[in-house]
């Protein structure tokens, strides 16, 4: 009786073993999950925000610094039930909010309820002390301090861009992980183009906590721990003071004002009208304030001076007077009839030489240089005729640094266009056209755009005598840091410099006898060329470019006020008055300022 | 004395020991083990205390254990019947007897004297197992300590009492009650992880007409198959019925946690999930002593207690799970052994009731903190923290040790 249930049972402990270890096998050896699973329980992830690099202007002045702000992030795993009435009024939100942050919350793709979130992002520093006296009440929340940007003056908005919540996409799009959800990033300006730089490096500390989330001590012993790496600062060749003066006179106008120091193609100032306070989008007012703004019917988001395409009028005439010459169509001492009948011109002179024509900025005169230029006799036929000449001017042209994005160091430059064989060939569907379908580009109306800082850049090449550097507004990297290398190469036009010598020779008188007057300074020689762009039926827009002084120039500006009439009143009365305030350090001409700052042109 | 045993007893208890120390550690207040503010501090006085007990074990007459056998069942009984009346209540059971800051739980000492009362009357003279009367009479003596435990909420130490079936089927038991029980529950569990019911009387009835047709087409047996399906089906059909009515809510949810932890990982899977991840997260070889996270920064709840299995995963991993494996089961194949050679029929199902008792705390306890099993808080023998439970075990296995020395005294009788 009972013969084999001593063995039965034995096989069954055995069994019970055997069965234990295999299970404990897959669990321990085989599945890998339950070391994750143990870390983010027991690791805590303290992340340490680095400073964002400062911005400094050309003599050292701050222009962007950092300032404090607290935001609160959960852990969900460790909220505990709370008070919330006493949340919501601690935080100004309705319990309607309050849910809607908790739903929203768990409706994000990445949302562990392990792991630290972003609940309320930016307390301001008064509810910051507010809240920390009363969290202890709240478990699960914590704050995570962090810095915004600020501005030490309103103004370079447009340039300096602005910081905000790195996007969804631009996360997903984060091939390199450097990003977390709630990051910030430069969104515009030299925010975005310098962000490898200013953003520096992230600091993390692991810490062991227990269940209720008490901290345990170090990780390792800090092992895996890093220290945050400050962003590196940007030194600019801003200068903050012209900058504020070229703002303050550009107040209530539309249109840019672009100053290039020629020796080294730093910008000076770099204005756009109408502008707004960068402050506004920083920190915890961003998200209400962009929408007021980029919503605005002025476009203060539009940086005008790279991304606003005009033709560019009679500032013209000086490119194509110096194409001309190189090409050997005219001579300085050329001269030709103000026939009105072809073109129209303003009175009060006749059978001018060159200089004259561009001191008088003579419409008809230009014509035929173009013509010259254009139809050189080259083919029998008129139509290759113009198709050849037109592909030497535009390499000419193209020289200038028009037609074709800088290369500074901003996102969104425009080209603007000079126009090639091939787009007018697009422009006429093939059918044919020559000089008399295409003369327009003579005096920069027709098919051409120029881009304001194309116009600086050209007024710099001309006072540099034929060369430019890529206009710039980071100067460089670091305190201490060295010239940035792509803006020490210098950029030869096609164009032989005794040519440009006649356009400076001509662009003195501009200013001393001509369309240019306004812009007349005691002791500086300025060098100028006015423009006035049609734009029927608004008032024309009012340009003006120049550099002085004549000799060793130490800045060349474009302005360009739309609306705003001859580019005789507006464009060069603003450019005067800011090379006055650059150059002397103050201006001497208050009537002229009241004049730009009342703003009746006409 | 059987130095293998007491080998395995000596390991065993250093093992638990040190595992206790280490669930309670703090690496930021550095206490020492001994510090009888921890729990391991406190577990070595029982340990000392345990010493006591085989001292006075040994110098008690072999014979006392089956003479008094019913009286000390008695005496338990009685302890049990105080304890809703007197008793202290502990991390909501009231399960302990106290004197001052003293308590002790009876419950832990009536599986020593119910092991006793079996073996009493199973070595009884004329004794028949497969007579009924005699199989009621045992169910009884089980079921007396078993109900009075129930009566203090502490269904875990009452499910051991199960554990005796073991003895019975070694005396001789008709196993068809085993498996007859081990049905039951696999239908229970098969219901409650079915998320539709008809499937498995679609199953049910499937096996039905495929028996029908493979066998004899006798009238009789169609009948009782068909009867006997459909008890099983009313038996499916009053699964739900108990789960929502019979068990109380805290039950269901541990129902639930072994079904599917990962349905409410923070509430009623918190326990299973956090066990695993701490077994989990040792890998083949461990963190290291002292160096388990989940344990030591208390995401195992009870972790020097019913869940000490953790640390020995978590800090010594896989071979750390192998050795204190190995060593159970080596315990009990030695209990078996020393069982088996005993001259009495009272000694040896006195040691299939320790070898029983032993396994049913080592298998529900491992098996719970996998997963295998729902969560049922019993300890683990002689590892998990706590003074009367290591007493009870080690009460049990040194009555067996001390009958096993004094083996040739017993006048034979089997």
């Amino acid at each position: 009786m009972n013969e084999g249930r001593k063995e039965i049972v034995q096989i069954g402990f055995v069994l019970v073993g055997v069965v234990f270890l295999i299970k404990l096998f897959f669990i321990q050896v085989l599945d890998q999950r339950y070391v994750e699973l143990a870390n983010s329980n027991a690791i805590l992830r303290d992340v340490e925000y680095p400073f964002r690099g400062l911005i400094y202007d050309r003599n050292g002045k701050l222009i962007v610094y950092n300032t404090p702000e607290f935001d609160l992030k959960v852990i969900l795993k460790e909220v505990k039930k709370f008070d919330s009435a006493k949340f919501c009024a601690l935080f100004a939100m309705s319990r309607g909010e309050l849910r809607g942050k908790f739903r929203e919350l768990k409706a994000r793709k990445e949302f562990s309820k392990f792991k630290p979130t972003l609940f309320i992002t930016q307390l301001s520093n008064y509810d910051y002390a507010k809240v920390q006296d009363n969290l202890d009440e709240f478990p699960g929340f914590y704050i995570q301090a962090r810095t915004t940007r600020a501005y030490t003056t309103p103004a370079l908005a447009n340039a300096l861009g602005y910081v905000s919540e790195i996007s969804r996409d631009r996360l997903e799009g984060d091939e390199s992980n450097t990003y977390r959800q709630g990051d910030y990033i430069g969104q515009s300006g030299i925010e975005a183009f310098y962000e490898e730089q200013l953003r520096g490096e992230r600091g993390v500390r692991f810490k062991y906590r227990n269940v209720k989330g008490i901290e345990k001590g170090s990780f390792q012993n800090g092992a895996y721990d890093t220290v945050s790496v400050p962003g590196q600062d940007l030194v600019t060749g801003i200068d903050l003071d012209l900058q504020l003066y070229g703002e303050f006179l550009m107040k209530g106008k539309s249109g840019s004002i672009v100053v290039i120091e020629p020796s080294t193609g730093e910008i000076l100032s770099l204005v756009s009208g109408p502008s707004y306070d960068p402050n506004l989008l920083s920190g915890k007012r961003y998200s209400s304030n962009f929408v007021l703004i980029s919503n605005d019917t002025n476009k203060p988001l539009f940086n005008r001076p790279m991304m606003a395409q005009y033709r560019p009028g009679s500032i013209f005439k000086i490119a194509q007077a110096m194409t001309a010459l190189q090409e050997g169509v005219i001579t300085p001492e050329t001269r030709m009839r103000c026939d009105k009948t072809i073109i129209g011109c303003h009175p009060g002179h006749d059978n001018l030489d060159l200089r004259g024509a561009i001191t008088n900025s003579c419409n008809p005169y230009f014509h035929g240089v173009f013509r010259r230029m254009l139809n050189q006799g080259l083919s029998d036929s008129p139509f290759d005729d113009t198709r050849i000449g037109l592909a030497k001017w535009n390499k000419h042209i193209m020289s200038f640094g028009f037609g074709h994005k800088l290369g500074i160091d901003l996102p969104n430059e425009k080209d603007g266009l000079i126009p090639t064989p091939a787009y007018y060939d697009r422009a006429y569907s093939n059918r044919p056209w020559k000089f008399s379908n295409i003369y327009s580009l003579a005096i920069g109306e027709g098919e051409n755009l120029v881009v304001p800082i194309q116009m600086a850049n050209f007024v710099a090449t001309i006072a540099n005598r034929g060369f430019y550097y890529i206009p710039h507004i980071v100067k460089k990297i670091g305190r201490n840091g060295n010239p940035l290398p792509q803006y020490t190469e210098r950029h030869y036009t096609t164009i032989d410099s005794a040519n440009f010598r006649i356009a400076v020779d001509a662009m003195q008188q501009v200013v001393e006898t001509g369309t240019g007057a306004r812009a007349k300074l005691q002791d500086i020689i300025v060098c100028g060329k006015t423009g006035t762009v049609q734009n029927d039926p608004m008032p024309s827009h009012s340009v003006f470019i120049a550099f002085a002084p004549r000799y060793n120039p130490k800045i060349a500006i474009s302005v360009y006020v739309e609306d705003a009439g001859q580019g005789g009143r507006a464009a060069a009365s603003i450019a005067s008055l800011m090379i006055e305030k650059y150059l002397l350090g103050h201006t001497q001409r208050p009537y002229v300022e009241q004049y730009v700052i009342t703003g009746k042109f006409d | 004395m059987d130095w293998v045993s007491l080998m395995l007893f000596l390991l065993l208890v250093a093992l638990g020991e040190l595992n206790i120390f280490a669930s309670v550690y703090d690496d930021t207040v550095k206490q020492h083990l001994w510090n009888l503010s921890l729990n391991s501090g406190r577990q070595l006085l029982f340990i000392i205390a345990s010493g006591v007990i085989i001292i006075a074990i040994n110098i008690l007459d072999m014979r006392f254990y089956e003479t008094f056998g019913y009286l000390i069942y008695g005496l338990i009984l009685f302890l049990l019947l105080l304890v809703p009346v007197i008793g202290k209540e502990v991390g909501g059971n009231k399960a302990w007897l106290g004197i001052g800051s003293f308590g002790v739980q009876p419950s832990e000492f009536a599986k020593f004297a119910t092991a006793l009362a079996v073996s009493k009357y199973i070595g009884s003279i004329g004794f028949k197992m497969d007579n009924l009367r005699t199989q009621l009479i045992l169910f009884t003596i089980i079921a007396l300590p078993m109900g009075l435990i129930m009566l203090q909420k502490d269904t875990g130490t009452a499910l051991v009492f199960i554990s005796f079936i073991l003895v019975f089927f070694r005396e001789g038991m008709s196993p068809f009650l085993i498996v007859v029980g081990l049905c039951a529950a696999t239908i229970f569990i098969l219901t409650l992880l079915v998320p539709h019911q008809i499937y498995l009387h679609i199953a049910i009835g499937t096996i039905l007409v495929g028996l029908i047709a493979l066998g004899k087409k006798k009238f009789k047996r169609v009948l009782i198959l068909t009867i006997g399906a459909l008890i099983i089906s009313g038996v499916i059909e009053s699964v739900d019925y108990i789960f929502t009515h019979v068990l109380k809510p805290h039950q269901q949810n541990r129902v639930r946690a072994y079904i599917n932890p990962e349905a409410d990982p923070l509430g009623f899977g918190w326990n299973v999930t956090q066990s695993k991840i701490a077994i989990g997260s040792g890998r083949f070889s461990g963190k290291g002593f002292l160096q388990g996270t989940q344990t030591k920064f208390d995401f195992v709840p009870e972790q020097s207690t019913d869940f000490i299995f953790c640390t020995i995963g978590e800090e010594h991993g896989w071979l750390g799970s192998l050795i204190t494996i190995s060593l159970f089961v080596a315990l009990l194949l030695r209990i078996v052994f020393l069982a088996e050679r005993q001259k009495s029929r009272f000694s040896r199902s006195f040691g299939y009731c320790v070898a029983s008792i032993f396994f049913f705390h080592f298998a529900i306890n491992i098996g719970m903190t996998i997963g295998f099993f729902p969560v049922i808080g019993i300890p683990l023998p002689f590892f998990s923290y706590g003074g009367s439970s290591l007493w009870g075990f080690t009460i049990l296995l040194f009555v067996l040790l001390k009958l096993d020395a004094n083996r040739s005294e017993v006048l034979q009788r089997i």
